[in-house]
Order: C-alpha cells, then structure tokens, then sequence
C-alpha cells in the first residue's frame, strides 16, 4: 500500500457497467516525506468519504478489486484508508 | 519477500474494515522507496523486518479470503549474513 493525495475527482457521463456508482478520485502518489512523485492516477474510493486535498493510502491490482464492496469492481487502484496521521520515526 | 526497516506508522479512522484493529507500518525498502505493511508479529520502531509483499500469502496470514491487502511484516530480523 502507497501514500496518495486526492487533487480531483472524475466524473464519468458514459461508464462500464462494473465501475457504475464507483466514486472515481484523482490520486497525485506521494514518497515517503508525503512529496509528490510519479504521475496522477485515478483510483476508485472504497471508503466513499474521501475528499480533494484528504491524505490517502491506496491499493493496485487485485487488493483494489478486493477493497470494494462487490468484489471484483474492474479497477486497478482503490483508496484504503483516509489517513489521519504519519508519523516517522527514524 | 523482501527485507526492510520500519520507519514510522500511520493512523486513520475511516479505512476499510479489514485493516480495523491492524498496525499499519511504514517500511523503508534497501532501495530506499517505501511501502505501507500491516503488522502481523508486533514490529517496533527501527527494526529491520521481513515483509511478504504478495497478496495470496498475506491474506493467509491474516486468514482472509477477501482482505485488500498485499504487503505483511512477517518477521523481525535479528541478523543477516550474505558472503
């Protein structure tokens, strides 16, 4: 699991049906000292409670599929958890 | 698996069931990228640490058949010894 910072969200008009109602957020992926790295990418929000500027952790691949309530919704990254605090020791 | 060296933790309230109750762990990787691990044997801060980073095995960890989680600390590391 990756940190990930929500910058926007995609509002789709025409959808497949496994992603209908899937709310669908831009994610900039961030390093380990929360700076931005590597491009955006949209995941899709298995909290349902994300919001934009809101630090995230995010999943790929299966663990995505997973993370939504009927499993396998086709996505490739999912948002796991809205993240509260990191704090780094060492 | 792959070694690594816990850094620090994350904390969040609103997260997806599975992870209710797990220590989520910031594991720095020799290559200096990170990732973000469920702990599974009680890692503490500056550890080094084994981490399963594939998701059948780490759902067996957890005795999960549908837990989103891919990357698990299996193991505190005492020592390495490489020629």
């Amino acid at each position: 699991m990756l940190l990930g910072r929500v910058i926007g969200q995609v509002v789709p008009c025409v959808i497949t049906p496994g992603l209908r109602g899937v709310p669908l957020l831009i994610l900039q992926p961030l390093d380990k000292k929360l700076q931005p790295k590597g491009s955006a990418l949209v995941a899709a929000d298995a909290t349902r409670m994300a919001g934009v500027g809101e630090l995230v952790s995010y999943e790929g691949g299966r663990e995505a599929a997973l993370a939504l309530d009927e499993t396998f919704v086709p996505v490739d990254h999912a948002i796991i958890a809205i993240v509260d605090g990191v704090n780094i020791t060492a | 698996m792959i070694l690594g060296r816990v850094i620090g933790e994350i904390h969040g309230t609103i997260k997806h069931r599975f992870y209710e109750g797990k220590r989520l762990l910031v594991i720095e990787k020799d290559n200096g990228d990170y990732l973000i691990a469920a702990d599974s044997v009680g890692a503490g801060a500056d550890e080094r640490v084994l981490v399963l980073d594939e998701g059948n095995g780490a759902r067996q960890v957890f005795d999960s058949k549908d837990g989103p989680v891919r990357s698990v600390v299996v193991g505190v590391v005492d020592d390495v010894y490489t020629d």
